[in-house]
């Protein structure tokens, strides 16, 4: 009967390997190297970072890109003109060159929106990681703080911040930044404080505690550097996020000067013209949605290379 | 003629196997291209048989079951042979058609009872959908009495329970409620047991063999223990690298293996092994490296003490209140210098809580440690850091004991630069050095953990243990997550070590069969308790306890009696 038999396979068919033998036909690995592995082939990130560099560019360089002055040159016989030679998107209600505008409203935006990330990188990081890593009291107080400022919505919150005189009458690139950030980092805080909590229990993190390691360092060597990848996710993101918040307050008055370049105060200003000439409100809210779009791209091509889920070999 | 070729019809068909799988392939399709997960495997299982698929992880032996269920994951398909489901070929078979066999035909018990009971719906309502999707009586009556078939008592009021309201045990229980449910004519059970305590796991296999021989249902039993296959199936079906490389009845195979993996799996598995793993220096052979002056010439005085050691801990019980809880009560021990002692129990023994103490992650709520003649609860500052340089961890989980943000090199190097031992060069050079000890080469250096096994994270684990020249490791289940052959790989390198630098191993586990292999001592836990002390010998000779004897008898295929030879 089949059913006893012994079946022995020939060895040649499997040939029998070292237990456990050390693959080493592949180059080593990081986290990092991985991921810029699976990114650098990614058409998302390929467009997004392109359009990233380009805006870049201009922001450093408007110089490159048009010789027209966007605020001494205005001529108001050329109000509500279309595009000539030289002024191919046409003129604003005030006579100026709506193409020069746009080019030099990018470096406000970008500066915003880097500066506001930069900022809430520092508080929101800080304190999720120190709430999140020694929890009690401390992350008691600091959930509490969070939740103030979470509560606030982002225009209520900096229409009574810009209200008060030292804002009012120093509006800048800074008190715009200094609003966003206010506003913006307990969700960095919340995020950090999550994936620092789910890495503080690791066993790498307690068996470096019974190396020597002291408990602050354990928390700058071990947890952080593996509690980064949503961190820079949602930083990516939010750079997007804060551009539109830029523009928003700038839009409603209470956001950048009307000296500084900017798609939100060129949007706003075109609101009044857009029945007799729509194109003027389209040139920088098109900049401003592109820019976002790039960055919002770049958050989830990132989103999805650290993705740990997607490391396993 | 006609007569004969009638009869020999019908004995085919009596004969004929309720599942037989033909030269069965499998590919994946991943990122990284095709990937030939079972290459050729083949099978046959006759009604009411028992037949165990074995083979370390990545063999295909899960794989194949998958197939045979007609659950593969979304990229893996079927690229050859056959699977022949009582006669029918099922390989290629319908979506719709495995659905009708799924739950009637062919039942499955998972792996994992912590994750594959929904926690959101009671158990009753989780047996009820099996039966109501099979066509079967579904009343609160029926549901209690296919739990109550699966041995678990006072089935009406479990089955108005939540999973979180079981322990493990239980809730295997009511996989295999769910799996038998539908009187199916097959059951795969994928490592049933493997995440259970040796005792239940015991019993869960033994009423698991009585309900299928009652109902006449074959099992094919995937699992990575030998000892278990031989001791639970008829037949033993051996997996190695997408191949079926040995198969036959169990005693046979395990007595007479052909294959030369077969003979390795049965020389390493851990369960059949009958004595302590000895270095090659205790063998006899004579080699100059392998005697260090050091290790020979101390005094084998007893390097750790434990006295009276308590760890009690709050219960939250909602509403301000708590109540005390135990976790380590009265435990007592001493370990000699340059010997193993295993502290042995099941989940919730508190013998990880002994170890954390030990380690000073957390303090006892009394009793003493004494390390080296010294109380550990008072060191503080400069002694703790030197403590910590003499006393090192090694933990269970290999994929998470090392940090996957740092490569080997910085890894095994992390504990020299934190004590702040020699230079850049010399460091570098005393981790080529401890590589080499744990026989890994130097390559892996640049490597990072996710590129190497378990077995290999464990074996840098080990590195960094050794790093600092410690006296003491404690090993906290640490070769527990590990393939039959790559554990004895790691247990022998741990010995040999020992021999060779002296080490003084305090040994947690829950596995008895690893005890006997590396254990001079043995601390029997219970439920916080020390039940009984011993050496190895005396321990697993004459058991002086109910429960050492119960933890013994439970071990997988200890029964099956093997020549000599083999064991």
């Amino acid at each position: 009967m089949s059913n006893t038999k012994h079946f022995v396979a020939p060895v040649e068919e499997t040939p029998l390997l070292a237990t456990d033998s050390l693959r080493t036909d592949q180059a080593p690995l990081s986290l990092w190297a991985d991921a810029w592995r699976k990114l650098r082939r990614r058409p998302m990130f390929i467009i997004s970072s392109l359009m990233i560099l380009f805006l870049l560019f201009v922001a450093f360089f408007p110089g490159a890109f048009t010789s027209v002055d966007p605020n001494n040159n205005c001529q108001l016989s050329n109000s509500e003109a279309g595009p000539t030679a030289g002024h191919p998107f046409g003129f604003t209600l005030q006579g100026c060159d709506v193409y020069a505008r746009v080019i030099h409203g990018t470096q406000a935006s970008l500066s915003v929106g880097v500066l506001s990330v930069l900022c809430v990188l520092v508080i929101g990081v800080t304190l999720g990681a120190l709430a999140g890593y020694y929890g009690g009291w401390l992350d008691a107080v600091l959930a509490r703080l969070g939740d103030i400022f979470f509560a606030l919505p982002l225009v209520l919150g900096a229409l009574v911040i810009t209200q008060l005189p030292l804002f009012r009458e120093n509006k800048s690139v800074w008190t715009v930044v200094f609003v966003i950030s206010m506003l913006a980092w307990p969700q960095m805080a919340r995020i950090t404080r999550g994936a620092v909590i789910e890495v503080r229990n690791a066993d790498f993190v307690t068996a470096a505690r019974s190396l020597g390691v002291s408990r602050f360092g354990a928390l700058v060597r071990h947890v952080l550097p593996n509690a980064l990848a949503p961190v820079i996710v949602l930083a990516t993101l939010e750079l997007g996020v804060f551009i539109v918040a830029e523009a928003t307050l700038s839009f409603l008055g209470i956001g950048l000067p009307a000296s500084v370049m900017s798609w939100g105060n060129d949007i706003s200003a075109a609101n009044a013209s857009i029945r007799t000439n729509p194109s003027i409100l389209l040139y920088p809210a098109g900049a401003l949605s592109i820019t976002v779009l790039s960055f919002i791209m770049l958050g989830d091509a990132v989103r999805d290379a650290l993705d740990p889920k997607s490391r396993q070999r | 003629m006609t007569t004969a070729t009638v009869k020999i019809e019908e004995t085919a068909i009596q004969d004929r196997p309720i599942l037989e799988i033909k030269d069965l392939a499998i590919t994946f399709t991943t990122g990284a291209g095709e990937f030939k997960a079972v290459k050729n495997a083949h099978l046959s299982i006759m009604p009411g048989e028992t037949v165990a698929i074995v083979g370390e992880s990545g063999s295909g032996k899960s794989t194949t079951a998958l197939a045979a269920i007609g659950l593969l994951p979304g990229n893996g398909r079927v690229t050859g042979g056959q699977i022949l489901l009582d006669g029918e070929d099922i390989a290629h078979a319908s979506e719709r058609r495995m659905i009708e066999l799924r739950g009637s035909h062919i039942g499955m018990v998972p792996q994992d009872p912590m994750s594959n009971l929904n926690p959101v719906w009671k158990i009753g309502y989780q047996v009820r959908e099996t039966l109501k999707a099979n066509g079967r009586p579904d009343g609160p009556d029926d549901v209690a009495r296919v739990l109550a078939e699966a041995g678990l008592p006072d089935a009406h009021r479990r089955a108005r329970q939540y999973p979180h309201e079981f322990s493990g045990g239980m809730r295997q229980r009511a996989l295999i409620a769910i799996g038998l449910s539908c009187a199916p004519k097959l059951l795969i059970a994928d490592e049933p047991t493997s995440a259970l305590d040796v005792t239940v796991q015991r019993r869960i296999l033994d009423h698991l063999e009585k309900m299928t021989t009652e109902l006449g249902t074959s099992v094919l039993l995937i699992t990575h223990d030998l000892g278990l296959a031989a001791e639970r199936a008829d037949k033993v079906v051996v997996m190695y690298q997408g191949n079926v490389v040995e198969a036959g009845p169990s005693l046979e195979l395990l007595r007479n293996p052909q294959h030369p993996y077969t003979k390795r799996l049965v020389e390493s598995a851990p369960s059949l092994a009958s004595r302590r793993i000895q270095s090659a220096k205790e063998q006899g052979v004579e080699a100059a490296d392998l005697l260090v002056p050091a290790a020979a010439g101390r005094a084998r005085d007893e390097v750790l003490q434990v006295r009276n050691l308590r760890k009690v801990y709050k219960l939250r019980q909602g509403m301000g209140q708590s109540t005390d809880f135990a976790a380590v009560d009265d435990v007592s021990f001493s370990v000699k210098r340059g010997t193993t002692t295993a502290i042995v129990g099941e989940s919730g023994s508190g013998k990880s809580t002994v170890a954390k103490m030990v380690l000073r992650l957390e303090s006892p709520t009394e009793g003493q440690i004494i390390f080296d003649g010294v109380d550990t609860a008072g060191l503080k500052g400069k002694e703790l850091f030197t403590f910590r340089r003499r006393v090192q961890p090694i933990f269970q989980d290999p994929y998470g004991s090392l940090d996957p943000m740092y490569n080997i090199y910085r890894t095994i190097e992390e504990p020299l630069r934190i004590h702040k031992i020699g230079d850049a060069a010399s460091r570098e050079k005393k981790v080529r050095e401890l590589l080499d000890q744990v026989a890994l080469p130097q390559g892996t250096m640049q490597r990072y953990p996710n590129e190497l096994s378990g077995g290999q994270r464990q074996r840098v684990a080990i590195a960094r243990a050794l790093a600092l020249d410690p006296e003491v490791i404690i090993c906290d289940e640490a070769v527990s997550a590990l393939d039959v052959l790559v554990q004895a790989q790691v247990l022998n390198l741990l010995t040999e070590l020992q021999s060779e630098l002296g080490l003084t191993y305090l040994f947690i586990t829950h596995d008895l069969a690893v005890v006997r292999q590396i254990a001079d001592h043995v601390c029997v836990m219970e439920k916080g308790k020390l039940v009984e002390t011993g050496t190895t010998d005396d321990v697993f000779d004459a058991p002086q306890q109910d429960y050492t004897r119960a933890l013994l008898n439970a071990i997988p295929g200890a029964s099956l009696l093997l020549p000599p030879a083999v064991a």
